[in-house]
């Protein structure tokens, strides 16, 4: 059971969030002018690294809020992701 | 030969454990299940025998040793059907083929359906193993309490069964064995196993591999097939090949040994768990994998006592049967829950992943066809439809998507 | 004197215990009544009774004894038979209780069919510093970490608190350590920062200090007593944790190391002063280091005799020679047990001399026995250390795996689980750790003085002896050295395994099974790592290695982890304001989510068949109603709310005016359909959006992905009203005038209230509602939306308002077969998650002007094929067949033979009343370039013939969906 902290509700058990993979991957601007491998590698890819990985999780029992941090997936040791953050509403 | 802890005086020799030379025809990167099976039937279909099975641990020390050994093939689409199928004929020979006892009990899976979609999606699946030659069975609450009757098909169920596909080809065997069963005629063969032996890195001419470096040193490769499993993204990223896998934690668990009361295996999506009991006498339960990333073999709680529920709301006997171990393993997921098998941008390098939770059952199916690809340069027939390109055109064989059905 | 029943019972004079010696407890062991006292555990009360030989071994039957006093026994595991049974529950862990009937087992235990009905609960904990076992250290870390004002639990496997401080003689300050640990509790106790949990053991120990606590509440008492739960599992969140877990004593491997009688030395002392019990009055004390002299001289003041101590090591500490001679026992230094007898209970023991390099010397005695303690060394019990992600090494000094690291930033480990075995020691680290663990934690305190002790000392260095020598054999014919005992795998079994070219501790403990029954390795691990090590030639055991410790650290019941998640309250159950009165009418209900919806309504003799053709033909025919309320509703609000429904919606929403609704679909980024609904527009800046009921709360998160990863410059809300809303759907030819009587100020006629428009008004009854004319049957029909509080109010209105019209309540099944009659869709029942807008024959509802979320999708190859599955209507051939849901369609000269191409499958499949015959829905390869055609379907052994056809069955035209004409 993970304890991640939300940064608007604190240090809450994984049982409260829901998991959303890594971080920054943008939507892109305008799908249609990329070709049919570069949108199937928007749609599928994402990093999968064994080590530090920014990943987002949403809140879900909480205050509903997306945030990312930055995990170690072979440790589970997690950081802030602050230089990332984005402003939410 | 092993029953039980009981050891004859005069053991099988399963494998020696030679120096790595500096060169192999073939290098294989992982000792597991599917790298041992490939090693086999590249040697047995193809007569290649100069091959290196790189293992960084030890042999089948990873989701061979971990998963819950179940075999089935009831899967919808035709894709997954031909593929597991044939895995499932394979194991149906490989007992006598293989010449050392691994404990292959076809004894049936029930997968339960508690909703009428379940229903409905179920009996689609079973309608399309009739006509794709696997066999299955539709059978309603009584029919299942006669197959298994320590499951509670009464109303009392939050979600009562409605019904389950009933595979009785379908079956368990007991994981280590098979694998040292596969080591042993691989090693006869002439194929050379080398444990603690981790790839770090591949020696790359243009666009082919021509060796690995590993930890005891750089070995030559002419051809290169990954059967790394979760580490298969750590290995193809020092490529800068990007493939649509994510690794999780996928957790398992067993009782203490109990007289036979468990007569076959039953899986349930809906009220998530899977249940067998083993030839020795645990109780063997697994279900869904943790929904984060992780590589630490090591998973969530909660996800235990979620199949436990789970397992005492289908099973209200197991309530006093003792959690003895819990594990996890590290799975490799694809977005359509279906591996990857076939050639990457390397000419010679050949990727066989992202078995999820699927990869025990096809162990030597896997072999047989990824053999296949690495001898021959080229897919076998029926792992055509799995290359990676069908990310890309949006030819998906979404087993999850159709049925939402485990693995 | 020792009373008749419990002869080995030690007098009060020479033992007190433990135990309560003013009354007595009757338990049944194979059928046998055995006595004890309170206080004794199942196998203290056996031991007293004379009875040390337990189940014999599972593959070879041989008799096997109680070897241990705690919960590493390999050998004496029984069936708790009263009350519902219970496998494998060692001896030495239950705590005697009347009526208690247990039966022996041979490491296979049984599950009966018996329906537990003990009750089982949970509690969720944070605390500030968590110790875990209660031995001197840990109860010092307690003590030191209390007095910070920190909130602090102490957890430990025991009824008492002390740890080994119970089975021995040490004085603490000058009395004896008793009464420090009876004051330590006090005011552990005292103190309403600490919690304190007892018969509580900690399973597993998670990321980032999170425990998992099995407390045993009932099991010491009557089955039949009170009606408290069983047992409670603890999460407890902990921000620092103390690992006082203490050491598990090995046994050692010798020839017939597995006769009954044979003991380890801290059992037998365990016995003696926990429950004064002596388990032999002749003993021969076996050992490789200091503390087995203890329980000789501990046997030894309990009038045993004690003809020999054999020693490993050359040259013991003269102090203890010295002590042992004094007392009466004669030591044999450098020297090993090398064989035993009995029948079946050991009567003599072989002793050899053991040279330097571990071969055996000199001449044997043969001494005669009823009991042989064996000291093996000891393991610190790393295994929760380990669990937690810390890394273990060999430690040649103390011989045992012992933690890498004991200081880390949150998990502390202190005496013997570090491998330091003397009392000061342990008090000093425990004081420390706790100290630190506090201060860390936010609570500062220095740690307290280190008192006087006068107990066990530093240790000199143990000889560990992994496999003694056989006499006669050599190694791999070792068959009768156990090393795991309940497996009743030997020395033999481990070459046997390296034979086979295993070098892995863990394939040699997968080929052997050695550690996988229910101690784990507590007891057998390190023996067989340190006979593999020597098989091998390795240097030492560290460089074997260990296997994985996992979780759980004892065996406990599956039922515990389930707690009291099932049943009804397997998963939370969703029911509409309504809900009583569809239980009133008879419903038969359906599982959909977590909701239940009534399925139909059959009316005495119905079956679901005749009940839903009469429900349809009322909503054809008259007028209909059906319970809405489950359908998702998001409020979506803000300026940018009309940009931000045209992304996700396929179609349009921004150009919606007020006052109007519109059907919209969404999809996934991959182009599959996601979800659909009907959404209205009630303000310029606020939709109100409908899901289906399956998925809300996946649409709802969808929905705050986008906007807030993805768009967060969007000025836009969303809400969950899904439970703030009641809603009826009002069918069928009369229900304009149903709804007009309902609400009287609303102009009801087809001119004035549009169809797909949505007006607000107050029902005859006061009731605030929101009407809408949408149809999900082709029929007329109103869709009513009140607050949930007036829900059963507005069906009970609506009920009234229809009576004289013969109002019929409807179900899903209903619901279901109208829709497919006029070929909408179900998402997820007609689509499957590879289903595409287009595939469904809704290019009119995806925009080509604006983009959309999937939308590039669409254009893959693979979407673009012309032999994709398409929506098409079936229609059986034969009037009356019904197709079955989930099968699939061939060409009419598809061979026979498997595999069978298949062109697509039935998704839908109903009797129609309004058509007067059965037909279905289906998705089939190039469907709409079919319709016409015949095909085949294979259903159980025949075929069914059908005619493809368009989807839209039923009133085709769309006539009906204004109602009759009116005047």
């Amino acid at each position: 059971m993970l304890l991640i902290r939300c940064p608007w509700c604190g240090d809450r058990d994984e049982v409260e969030f829901r998991y959303g993979g890594q971080a920054d991957v943008a939507y892109p601007t305008d799908p249609h002018e990329l070709d049919d491998a570069e949108w199937g590698n928007f749609l599928f890819v994402r990093a999968n690294p064994m080590g530090a990985l920014t990943e987002r999780w949403v809140h879900t029992a909480g205050c509903r809020r997306w945030f990312s941090v930055v995990r170690d997936t072979a440790t589970n040791e997690m950081t802030p992701d602050i230089p990332r953050r984005r402003e939410s509403r | 030969m092993v029953v039980d802890g009981h050891t004859s005086p005069a053991p099988d020799r399963l494998w020696r454990n030679p120096e790595p030379k500096s060169n192999y025809d073939v290098v294989i990167v992982g000792a597991g299940g599917h790298g041992l099976a490939t090693a086999y039937y590249l040697a047995r279909n193809h007569g290649v025998t100069d091959i290196a099975v790189l293992e960084r641990g030890w042999l089948a020390g990873g989701n061979m040793a971990r998963n819950t050994t179940i075999i089935r093939s009831n899967y919808l689409l035709d894709a997954s059907a031909a593929l597991y199928d044939h895995a499932l004929r394979l194991w149906e020979e490989l007992p006598e083929e293989l010449d050392h006892e691994f404990h292959f009990s076809q004894c049936g899976v029930l997968n339960l359906a508690h909703t009428e979609q379940e229903a409905r999606d179920a009996r689609r699946r079973a309608f399309a193993n009739e006509l794709n030659g696997v066999d299955a069975e539709w059978l309603t609450p009584d029919e299942i309490a006669e197959v298994c009757p320590i499951l509670d098909t009464s109303p009392r169920l939050r979600y009562p069964v409605i019904g389950a596909t009933y595979q009785r080809r379908a079956g368990v065997a007991k994981h280590d064995h098979v694998a040292w069963a596969l080591a042993r005629k691989c090693d006869e063969m002439g194929v050379d196993l080398i444990q603690n032996c981790e790839v770090t890195g591949f020696v790359t001419a243009g666009d082919r591999v021509t060796g690995v470096h590993t930890s005891r040193g750089t070995i030559g490769a002419g051809r290169v097939g990954l059967a790394a499993a979760g580490r298969t993204s750590v290995l193809t990223d020092t490529l800068g090949i990007s493939l649509p896998l994510q690794s999780h934690p996928l957790q398992a668990m067993a009782s203490e040994i109990l007289e036979p009361v468990h007569p076959c295996v039953v899986m349930s999506n809906h009220v998530h768990v899977y249940t067998s009991q083993a030839h020795k006498g645990e109780l063997v339960l697994g279900a869904g994998i943790d929904t984060h990333n992780g590589y630490a073999q090591r998973g969530s709680v909660h996800v235990v006592e979620n199949q436990l529920a789970a397992a005492v709301e289908l099973f209200p006997i197991f309530g006093r049967a003792h959690l003895l171990r819990t594990w996890a393993g590290t799975v490799d997921v694809t977005p359509d829950a279906s591996p990857i098998i076939g050639p990457t941008p390397y000419g010679n390098l050949f990727v066989n992943c992202g078995w999820g939770t699927g990869g025990f059952k096809a162990t030597p199916g896997a072999g047989w066809v990824f053999a296949h690809t690495i001898a021959t340069g080229a897919p076998h027939p029926l792992n055509e439809p799995y290359g990676m390109e069908r990310f890309t055109s949006g030819a998906l064989i979404d087993e999850h998507g159709a049925a939402a059905v485990a693995h | 004197m020792m009373s008749s029943s419990n002869p080995n019972r030690l007098n009060a004079s020479v033992r007190s215990g433990r135990i309560d010696r003013t009354r007595v407890v009757n338990c049944t062991v194979d059928g046998t009544t055995v006595q004890g006292r309170p206080g004794d555990t199942l196998a203290s009360a056996l031991l007293a009774s004379g009875t040390i030989e337990v189940g014999s071994s599972v593959h070879r039957g041989r008799p096997r004894g109680i070897l241990t006093a705690d919960c590493t026994e390999p050998n004496a595991l029984v069936q708790r038979l009263d009350g519902c049974p219970e496998p494998m529950l060692a001896a030495t862990e239950i705590e005697l209780y009347e009526g208690l009937e247990a039966r022996t087992l041979s490491g296979v235990g049984w599950l009966s069919g018996e329906r537990d009905t003990a009750r089982y609960d949970k509690k969720f904990v944070h605390s500030d510093v968590v110790v875990v076992g209660a031995g001197p250290a840990g109860m010092a870390a307690s003590l030191a970490a209390a007095r910070s004002g920190a909130r602090v639990i102490l957890i430990d496997q025991h009824r008492e608190l002390g740890g080994m401080l119970l089975d021995g003689q040490s004085h603490i300050s000058g009395h004896p350590a008793t009464e420090w640990v009876g004051r330590a509790a006090r005011e552990l106790a005292e103190n309403q920062n600490v919690r304190v949990l007892t018969r509580s053991a900690v399973l597993g120990c998670y990321d980032h200090n999170y425990l998992l606590v099995a407390e045993r509440r009932t099991d010491h008492l009557p089955t039949s007593s009170g009606a408290a739960t069983r047992q409670r599992l603890w999460h407890v969140r902990t921000g620092q944790l103390v690992l006082a877990t203490g050491a598990h004593e090995r046994p050692l491997v010798f020839a017939d190391n597995d006769r009954p009688g044979v003991m380890l030395a801290s059992a037998v002392r365990s016995y003696l002063n926990r429950h004064a019990v002596l388990p032999g009055r002749n003993a021969v004390v076996f050992t490789t280091s200091d503390s087995a002299y203890t329980t000789a001289l501990d046997l030894l003041s309990s009038g045993a005799r004690v003809p020999a101590i054999v020693d490993t090591r050359p040259d013991p500490p003269a102090r203890l020679v010295e002590q042992a001679r004094a007392a009466g026992a004669q030591v044999y230094p450098g020297a090993a047990v090398v064989a035993t007898e009995g029948a079946p209970r050991i009567s003599a023991v072989r002793i050899r001399g053991l040279d330097t390099g571990g071969a055996l010397n000199g001449s044997p005695v043969d001494v005669s026995c009823d009991l042989l303690a064996v000291c093996g060394g000891w393991n610190p019990a790393v295994q929760l250390f380990a669990q937690s992600g810390g890394t273990v090494r060999w430690d040649p000094v103390v011989a045992g795996f012992v933690p890498l690291n004991t200081g880390g930033r949150s998990t502390r480990v202190v005496g013997a689980a570090r491998g330091t075995y003397d009392l000061a020691g342990c008090l000093a680290q425990g004081f420390a750790a706790g100290a630190e663990a506090a201060t860390v934690a936010g609570f500062r305190i220095a740690p307290p003085p280190v008192p006087q002790v006068d107990g066990d000392r530093p240790g000199a260095r143990p000889r560990p002896v992994w496999a003694v020598p056989d006499e006669s054999r050599p190694p791999e014919a070792c068959t009768d050295h156990f090393v795991d005992l309940q497996r009743d795998a030997t020395v033999a079994d481990i070459h046997a395994a390296t034979e086979t070219g295993m070098r892995s501790v863990q394939h040699v403990k997968r080929y052997t099974t050695i550690s996988t029954g229910v101690e784990q390795g507590k007891n057998s691990g390190v023996n067989a790592i340190g006979v593999l090590a020597e098989t091998l030639a390795a240097n030492s055991p560290g460089e074997v290695g260990t296997t994985t410790f996992r979780p759980p650290y004892t065996p406990v019941p599956i039922a515990l982890f389930a707690g009291r998640t099932h049943g009804s309250l397997y998963d939370p159950v969703r029911t509409t304001p309504m809900h009583s009165r569809h239980e009133q009418a008879g419903a038969v209900f359906e599982d959909v989510g977590q909701w239940k919806r009534p399925r139909y309504y059959p009316r005495s003799g119905e079956d679901m068949h005749s009940a839903v053709l009469r429900e349809c033909a009322a909503a054809r025919t008259g007028v209909a109603i059906q319970d809405v309320s489950t359908l998702g509703r998001i409020e979506v609000v803000g300026s940018d709310a009309p940009t931000f429904l045209d992304r996700v919606y396929t179609n349009g929403f921004a150009n919606l005016p007020v006052g109007r609704a519109r059907y919209g679909m969404m999809c996934g980024a991959d182009g599959m359909v996601l979800d659909d609904g009907v959404s209205m527009r009630l303000a310029e800046d606020r939709y109100l959006m409908s899901t289906t009921t399956g998925g809300a709360a996946k649409v709802l998160d969808w929905l705050e992905e986008w906007l807030q990863t993805e768009w967060p410059e969007l000025d836009v809300y969303c809400t969950s009203v899904t439970e703030q809303w009641a809603a009826v759907a009002v069918v069928g030819p009369d229900s304009r005038t149903v709804v007009g009587r309902l609400a009287p100020d609303l102009d009801v006629s087809a001119e004035s209230f549009g169809f797909m428009r949505f007006r607000e008004t107050v029902l005859g009854n006061g009731t605030p509602a929101r009407v809408a004319r949408v149809s999900f049957s082709g029929e007329l029909a109103f869709e009513i939306n009140v607050a949930g509080w007036y829900g059963r109010a507005l069906w009970d209105a609506a009920m009234a308002a229809g009576a004289d019209l013969d109002i019929t309540p409807y179900g899903t099944e209903t619901m279901h077969v109208l829709r497919a009659e006029k070929g909408f869709v179900i998402v997820g029942q007609d689509t499957d998650g590879t289903v595409t807008p287009l595939d469904l024959g809704m290019d009119w509802a995806v925009s080509r002007r604006k983009d959309f979320i999937g939308k590039r999708s669409l254009s893959r190859p693979e979407m673009l094929r012309e032999d994709r599955k398409q929506l098409v209507g079936l229609l059986p051939v034969d009037t009356d067949t019904l197709l079955p849901e989930g099968a699939h369609l061939v060409e009419p000269d598809a061979s026979r033979r498997p595999p069978v191409p298949m062109l697509g499958h039935v998704t839908s499949s109903y009797h129609s009343a309004a058509l007067g015959r059965t037909f279905a829905l289906g998705l089939v390869s190039r469907g709409q370039e079919r319709v016409g055609e015949v095909l085949r379907s294979p259903v159980d052994g025949s075929d069914i013939e059908v005619e493809i056809t368009t989807p839209v069955l039923y009133d085709p035209e769309g006539v009906r969906r204004d109602g009759p004409a009116q005047g």
